[in-house]
């Protein structure tokens, strides 16, 4: 384990000093953003407005029968804006497009197609990993800011049509707005940028060293996801304790 | 030896003492051989006796436990040796960019470092694919070719490099004996052509006996003979005459 995080460092930090390469390979930067955004929009769109409409639907009658209507909009807003959103929208990605790198990268190691790029002076992590880090890095907190929106509409929805919360939509907004501050939505859009590197890196890390052939790359998979989601959730205690303060 | 010797194209590579274990498992047992600038040098054994670990060792894949790898009397150790010589490798499975059509594939060398225009690198990559029998096949995928296809296509490959030193791993394995002629004569007009020194790992013994200048025999990580054709197939090393020899027979009774 202690071997694996020590070659995810190395990988990460070779990976930044190769940043400068990035307008070299914005072709591959471009086509892995497009890719992410393609394969997870409308997932994101679905699971963001039901999560919101749950929040709701589960916090919204308790604060009512308590006379405080006016915190449902600040609750859903926060807790989808801080939490519910990057964390969900993280494990998303790693499932989604994280396993699908870790398997191209583990197939292109495998079948040696990562050895012919040494032979030919060509760079792995300039070619492979560059591109595949910062299109993650910018498409995950980008599909976190609309996931935000859409769990906030899907939550203003839901509490306008459950006769037992009942709010004006214009209200839900309002007490949503008194609540959350910018600063509430940057920190988790901020998280999920943490979290869009962790998932990167450990799913390209995984590609890299895959063994073996079709089972090495389906355990290489496997590995990335189920890796990439205990980092996310270690990740998001030690970030909302540095960004509570 | 091959008439393009003469403009010393190639370049010379001497292995000194090599070894390599993997996990407790010593697959090279201390290797020493010489090959000369523009020599076509086949080394040829059993499977699992370490031929293709050899070949990573060659391009800077694998890091020996002991011994060196020099290329024209330099350790490729030393600084950026693999960079300063021009070297190629065509893989087992010709390690084609599945992802890419054969023509990004076989420009990938030229464009990812930037060393020719766009319009250039497509008229090269025409070329090059020309020179062994693919034109046409630019916009294909390499899983539309065939076995093969797709290693004349990392032939083609690595021709792009202008190579001084090329290394084919089994180039003949998984092809029929049409297919198996055509890479051989590939590979002797290449180093006719180019004086490119030529280092081929195979089991194939026709392929060997067909397009080699010296012929090593490997057996469990140690060479057995070194030798030209002639002097390899008269060697009286009984594993040597046993792998040479092997054949199936069909037992009547």
């Amino acid at each position: 384990m202690f071997q694996n995080i020590g070659e995810m460092v190395i990988l990460f930090w070779r990976t930044l000093l190769a940043l400068p390469q990035t307008w070299r390979q914005r072709q591959k930067v471009f086509d892995q953003f497009f890719e992410i955004g393609n394969a997870s929009l409308l997932m994101v769109c679905i699971l963001s407005f039901f999560i919101g409409g749950v929040i709701a639907l589960q916090t919204g009658p308790v604060l009512v029968e308590r006379g405080l209507a006016s915190a449902v909009g600040g609750v859903v807003g926060i807790a989808i804006c801080k939490e519910l959103a990057p964390v969900m929208m993280s494990i998303l990605i790693a499932g989604r497009i994280g396993s699908a790198m870790a398997a191209e990268i583990g197939s292109m190691r495998v079948y040696q197609e990562i050895d012919a790029l040494r032979t030919m002076n060509i760079n792995p992590i300039t070619y492979l990993v560059l591109p595949r880090l910062v299109a993650i890095a910018v498409a995950l907190p980008l599909l976190v800011i609309f996931s935000i929106l859409v769990g906030w509409l899907g939550g203003a929805l839901v509490s306008v049509a459950n006769t037992r919360i009942d709010i004006p939509f214009e209200s839900f907004f309002t007490t949503l707005d008194d609540v959350v501050a910018l600063k509430d939505v940057v920190n988790g859009v901020f998280k999920s940028f943490i979290f869009a590197l962790v998932v990167g890196t450990v799913c390209c890390h995984q590609g890299l060293i895959t063994r073996g052939g079709p089972r090495g790359i389906g355990r290489s998979v496997t590995k990335a996801v189920v890796n990439s989601i205990v980092l996310i959730v270690l990740f998001d205690y030690i970030l909302t304790r540095i960004l509570l303060r | 030896m091959n008439q393009a010797n003469s403009n010393l194209h190639g370049v010379g590579v001497q292995v000194r003492g090599l070894q390599k274990s993997f996990g407790g498992q010593r697959v090279l047992k201390g290797l020493d051989f010489d090959v000369q600038p523009g020599e076509i040098f086949v080394i040829m054994g059993p499977s699992g006796s370490g031929k293709s670990v050899l070949l990573k060792h060659l391009v800077g894949l694998e890091e020996p436990d002991a011994g060196d790898i020099l290329i024209q009397g330099e350790s490729i150790r030393s600084g950026d040796v693999l960079s300063k010589y021009r070297l190629a490798m065509v893989f087992q499975s010709g390690g084609l960019l599945n992802s890419l059509t054969v023509g990004e594939n076989v420009g990938l060398y030229l464009s990812e470092h930037r060393l020719k225009p766009p319009e250039e690198i497509a008229r090269i990559v025409n070329e090059k694919l020309e020179v062994v029998g693919l034109a046409g096949t630019q916009e294909k995928m390499p899983s539309e070719l065939s076995g093969g296809m797709r290693k004349r296509a990392a032939i083609a490959r690595a021709l792009v490099i202008e190579p001084q030193l090329i290394l084919y791993d089994e180039p003949t394995s998984e092809l029929d004996p049409l297919s198996a002629v055509i890479i051989a004569e590939e590979i002797v007009s290449l180093n006719q052509r180019t004086g490119v020194t030529s280092l081929v790992v195979s089991h194939d013994r026709e392929l060997a006996f067909g397009v080699a200048d010296r012929v090593a025999v490997i057996h469990e990580g140690r060479i057995l003979t070194i030798g030209t054709p002639e002097q390899v197939r008269q060697c009286a090393e009984p594993l040597v005459r046993e792998f040479l020899s092997a054949g199936f027979k069909r037992n009547s009774s």
